[in-house]
């Protein structure tokens, strides 16, 4: 097909690329995987423990095993993109005018970003076991 | 019997702003909607404007809005429809005249899915042959009559007319299942695209309203399946 776009979003309308599908594929994926991962967090916060005893410590103590931190940090990357891409969708079917769907979607996606940057750090750049340590001490300490 | 018929009107050179007039018929059950405009045009009111070219439920030419559904006016009998008629133009299509809408942007979406036979291979001594199973997959697709039923009964072409819509994708359906069809990738270019198939939200508006009886969501999630499995 020859090019005859007069304008980038035409230019993109035509062009071949398999990121649409490949985004249905991820959709359909992670929504499936989504639904595991948060039946094992629900049990692990609701049934595991009494949701109105659930403390610190617990959590700490469950965040301080890399294991588990990239099994929440999964959830969180995954919720982002299969919800953003939802959102996307919206944004494409219902922003009709370009000047203002691109406005919306830079505001939209600057804040998904910020959202997974600020989650994996307090995920990743805090270390949960030495909370652990400190509070063990200070009930070592108060405890005669 | 009188039926009141309702039509939504709109001359672009005229007004700006279209509006329902309606008429009071003389009708029998039997009567079809088409039949009602017809008495309208040639006995009240010869400036209504309308398409159909055969009445009979072959061309396409007349689908319309009857009551909030998209039918053809040829098929749609005044005995189901009651006392009380709208007619509407198609929606998400320009209205050029009354009932007829600029069918342009629909027929580039037809076009683009490349609706023939791509096959680059020799062709043998007398034909390319197909067996009857083979050609039962597509059947159904082969039946569309490019009325734009569809096509205008979906919440996405409607809100984005830039979406390529079901009818082109029955139509893409109709080759990529065809045996004898090696268009495939050829076709993916059009489908793939941001404004493709993979706008399709499985409203089954399109399903509804297509007056062949195809199932049409049936037949885009087919080709998606195609298209992954030729993916992965």
């Amino acid at each position: 097909m020859a090019i005859r776009a007069r304008r980038y979003a035409d230019a993109k309308a035509q062009a071949s690329s398999n990121t649409e599908l490949l985004w249905w594929v991820f959709m359909r994926v992670s929504g499936l995987v989504m639904v595991f991962l948060v039946l094992g967090h629900i049990y692990m916060n609701f049934v595991l423990i009494d949701v109105s005893t659930i403390n610190y410590t617990y959590v700490a103590e469950r965040l301080s095993n890399t294991t588990w931190k990239i099994y929440d940090w999964l959830i969180l990357v995954l919720a982002m993109l299969h919800g953003m891409n939802g959102l996307r969708y919206v944004m494409d079917d219902w922003i009709r005018n370009p000047a203002r769907r691109f406005a919306t979607k830079a505001v939209v996606y600057s804040l998904a970003v910020l959202v997974v940057i600020v989650g994996s750090f307090s995920l990743f750049n805090h270390d949960f076991s030495k909370d652990l340590k400190q509070a063990a001490q200070t009930q070592g300490s108060v405890k005669p | 019997m009188q039926v009141t018929l309702k039509v939504m009107r709109h001359d672009p050179a005229k007004n700006a702003k279209p509006g329902w007039q309606t008429y009071s018929v003389e009708a029998e059950p039997m009567d079809r909607v088409l039949d009602l405009l017809h008495k309208v045009k040639w006995y009240q009111d010869s400036s209504l404007a309308f398409r159909r070219s055969c009445g009979h439920g072959i061309c396409g030419s007349d689908a319309m809005v009857i009551n909030g559904v998209n039918q053809l006016a040829c098929k749609a009998l005044v005995k189901n429809l009651g006392m009380l008629i709208q007619v509407e133009p198609l929606h998400g299509l320009p209205v050029e005249k009354d009932l007829i809408v600029n069918m342009e942007g629909f027929f580039a979406a037809y076009r683009s899915v490349k609706p023939y036979l791509i096959n680059e291979e020799q062709p043998p001594e007398r034909e390319r042959l197909q067996s009857p199973e083979d050609r039962a997959v597509f059947d159904t697709s082969t039946k569309c009559i490019l009325c734009a039923a569809c096509t205008t009964s979906c919440p996405v072409f409607w809100v984005n007319g830039s979406y390529i819509g079901p009818a082109a994708i029955v139509q893409a359906h109709r080759f990529i299942f065809d045996s004898r069809d090696k268009g495939l990738r050829e076709r993916m270019q059009a489908l793939n695209a941001s404004t493709g198939l993979w706008r399709c939200r499985t409203a089954y508006n399109c399903t509804e309203a297509c007056p062949r009886g195809i199932p049409v969501t049936k037949a885009i999630e087919e080709v998606k399946r195609a298209m992954i499995y030729d993916r992965f």
